[in-house]
């Protein structure tokens, strides 16, 4: 996409509400050098007051996923229902989300298509979904489409619960928690879908938190890099739900920093052609 | 070298086809004779359709239908093809396909649709002219992999344009004229067409084919209603005020006006299945007494049944073919049976879901006997029809 199409023309530029002119003047498309988490502020979109709850890690996971893109004028996200549609029906990207656990089986049809049709042109095609969406009800056909290496980069919002519907316990909870439909603690450990990423064909996979914003914005980045060249990629990313994980707003990234003492350890995960990938595209620096 | 490094090369040459209008493959192209079965007639329509994708999922009786558009991929004549892991990911792949903003085909049967069922509304409400075929069978109720058509009842409201073939010939044009009708500017809608498992799907019949070297021109997405997801055009913040689950008049305006936009379209149609497929029905012996409604293969033996009938019992009665479910075609059937004294609806299905459709539309329904219906693979002979009939001339 050209930043061409969309520049008003001079005659209704003075009807445009102030969110569109400050898109067309200071938004993602066509910056002069790539964004990454520092430029969140420096425009309206994505930090636009959102209809989240107080303190929510979904929604800071969102804008710090959309602020690093490599190419947001070129970039298709799917998504599928959950918390995580507030934030990103409120982007200006191209932004589909129709049938629970779809996500892959979409996005697969798409980046083909946009193969045929675009040549040569980068169209990147991005899942950013949460952990039910992944984990329980889109289980298979995520897999699938690793399996499968289609070129798809998959973003995991991990909050560990179901946060829309009220609170239940989801795949990715943690084992003995106490949730709606989980009356007497959750009686298995999380998924291990970051594992499970690396032996269903995943070219590159980062475990972090929102506590970590740098890592985490480098892994959507290098994520949605290899997912254009090499294979399918996957970022699962820990999110908090104070709303249901029952703790204070104000301690959202302290909840996300204690769990990566623990659980949610920083990984990342590449194979050599990912890696000779990004070293070749100047892209291979430590993420800090 | 291996044969696959000759079907690639195959796949890299293409194949040598001439693009045409709708009107021209459909209407005006010479056509021969063929010797066929649906299955394959069905790969003749995909092999003339410009498909850009075809995703496929194994279930009986569609499956040999997509092993041939499979065929048709590695000839070259389809750009993209796989096979999925459901019906549900093959329904939403090609969605995401048709997103893209190129042409797709997929098929399915019975257990599959119910499988896939949540997709179908979401490629209505996309606004997607998504052209899939139905090869109708038995769900579990109990298991049959038999032909029945009881997937059509599930169908009636999503949304889709449903044409209900009755023999090999029908389910090529239809898959064609799908797309001609489903790419309408003014449309825009997924084509369902349905055909009877097995009696269709697996039977040899003459067919009529335009010549191969013919194809439908590229499918133009810039005129549809939603411009594809391509970032090709401008994005939008397109719903500030998320409509799911804002509760306020002007989300629920907004979601009825768009749905009923859905409804509306599907009306659009009328006028081009009136010119791709020669009107909604067509009537055999108008004026009669006793009026036969059917579709699908209860067409074949309601036909049967005139004939002998006729020769043999002198009792004339006349046959509207039913070729377009949705839109439905009200006002032509409450014509064409004004006169009809009885109105005799036999159906491959145990819902009886065409009787309900006509009743709920003429006035004098006490005029319809709602049967024969067969179903769990039973067969429905012209004397089973003839004996509701008589008994209704009484």
């Amino acid at each position: 996409m050209s930043k061409n199409i969309i520049t008003p023309t001079k005659e209704f530029e003075d009807v445009l509400t102030p969110g569109y002119k400050d898109l067309v003047a200071n938004g993602p498309y066509n910056r002069s050098a790539p964004g990454t988490v520092d430029d969140l502020g420096s425009f309206r979109e994505i930090t636009e007051p959102h209809p989240h709850c107080a303190g929510c890690g979904v929604s800071l996971g969102i804008r710090l996923g959309l602020a690093s893109l490599p190419s947001p004028e070129n970039t298709i996200i799917i998504g599928t229902p959950g918390c995580a549609y507030f934030a990103l029906t409120q982007s200006a990207l191209c932004y589909s989300c129709t049938a629970f656990g779809n996500q892959n089986s979409v996005a697969t049809g798409l980046k083909r298509m946009l193969k045929i049709r675009h040549p040569g042109k980068v169209k990147d095609v991005l899942v950013m979904v949460g952990d039910g969406g992944v984990a329980d009800i889109g289980l298979d056909y995520t897999l699938h489409s690793w399996f499968r290496g289609e070129n798809i980069a998959t973003v995991m919002l991990d909050n560990e619960v179901y946060g829309n519907t009220g609170g239940q316990e989801s795949g990715m909870t943690v084992e003995g928690k106490v949730l709606n439909m989980a009356p007497t603690g959750k009686k298995f450990p999380k998924i291990p879908v970051f594992e499970m990423a690396k032996v269903a064909g995943c070219a590159y996979a980062v475990r972090t938190t929102v506590a970590s914003p740098k890592k985490f914005g480098t892994a959507v980045r290098r994520a949605v890099l290899i997912a254009r060249e090499v294979g399918p990629t996957y970022v699962q990313v820990y999110t908090p739900c104070p709303t249901n994980l029952k703790f204070s707003p104000g301690k959202t990234l302290e909840a996300a920093k204690d769990v990566e003492k623990t659980y949610y350890q920083y990984e990342e995960y590449m194979t050599e052609e990912a890696s000779a990938y990004l070293s070749r595209i100047g892209e291979l620096k430590e993420a800090k | 070298m291996s044969m696959s490094a000759n079907i690639n090369a195959a796949a890299s040459a293409g194949p040598n086809q001439k693009a045409v209008s709708p009107e021209e493959l459909l209407l005006k192209a010479p056509r021969e004779r063929a010797f066929m079965t649906g299955s394959e007639a069905v790969a003749e329509a995909v092999r003339r359709a410009g498909i850009d994708m075809a995703i496929a999922y194994p279930i009986t009786p569609q499956s040999e239908s997509m092993h041939l558009t499979g065929d048709l991929f590695a000839q070259g004549y389809i750009k993209d093809y796989y096979r999925a892991e459901n019906e549900f990911a093959v329904m939403a792949a090609v969605h995401g396909a048709s997103l893209g903003g190129g042409r797709v085909f997929t098929a399915t049967s019975g257990p599959g649709t119910l499988r896939a069922m949540e997709m179908f509304p979401v490629w209505a409400g996309s606004r997607q002219p998504i052209v899939c075929a139905f090869m109708c069978r038995g769900v579990a109720l109990p298991p049959s992999i038999q032909p029945e058509n009881i997937e059509m009842a599930f169908l009636l409201d999503t949304g889709m344009i449903m044409f209900h073939a009755e023999n090999s010939q029908d389910f090529f044009d239809f898959i064609l004229a799908g797309y001609a009708i489903a790419e309408q500017s003014e449309v825009h809608l997924p084509v369902g067409v349905f055909a009877d498992g097995f009696f269709v799907t697996h039977t040899r019949e003459v067919i009529m084919l335009p010549p191969d070297n013919i194809k439908l021109g590229e499918y133009n997405p810039d005129i549809a209603p939603i411009p594809p997801f391509d970032m090709e055009h401008a994005p939008m913040q397109m719903v500030r005020d998320p409509l799911l689950n804002k509760c306020n008049f002007v989300s629920y305006a907004a979601s009825a006006s768009w749905h009923q936009e859905v409804l509306a379209a599907a009306e659009r149609a009328r006028k081009h299945i009136n010119k791709y497929m020669g009107g909604l029905i067509e009537v055999e012996n108008p004026g009669a007494d006793i009026m036969i409604i059917a579709s699908g293969i209860a067409v074949s033996q309601s036909r049967d049944a005139i004939r002998t009938m006729a020769e043999r019992d002198g009792i004339t009665a006349g046959l509207i073919k039913v070729k377009s479910i949705r839109p439905f075609p009200a006002a032509e059937i409450a014509q064409a049976t004004a006169r009809a004294s009885a109105i005799v609806i036999p159906e491959f299905n145990a819902g009886g879901w065409l009787a309900r459709e006509v009743m709920g539309t003429i006035d004098n329904n006490s005029r319809v006997i709602a049967g024969p219906r067969v179903f769990g693979g039973m067969s429905l002979p012209g004397e089973v029809i003839i004996d509701v009939i008589k008994k209704a001339a009484r």
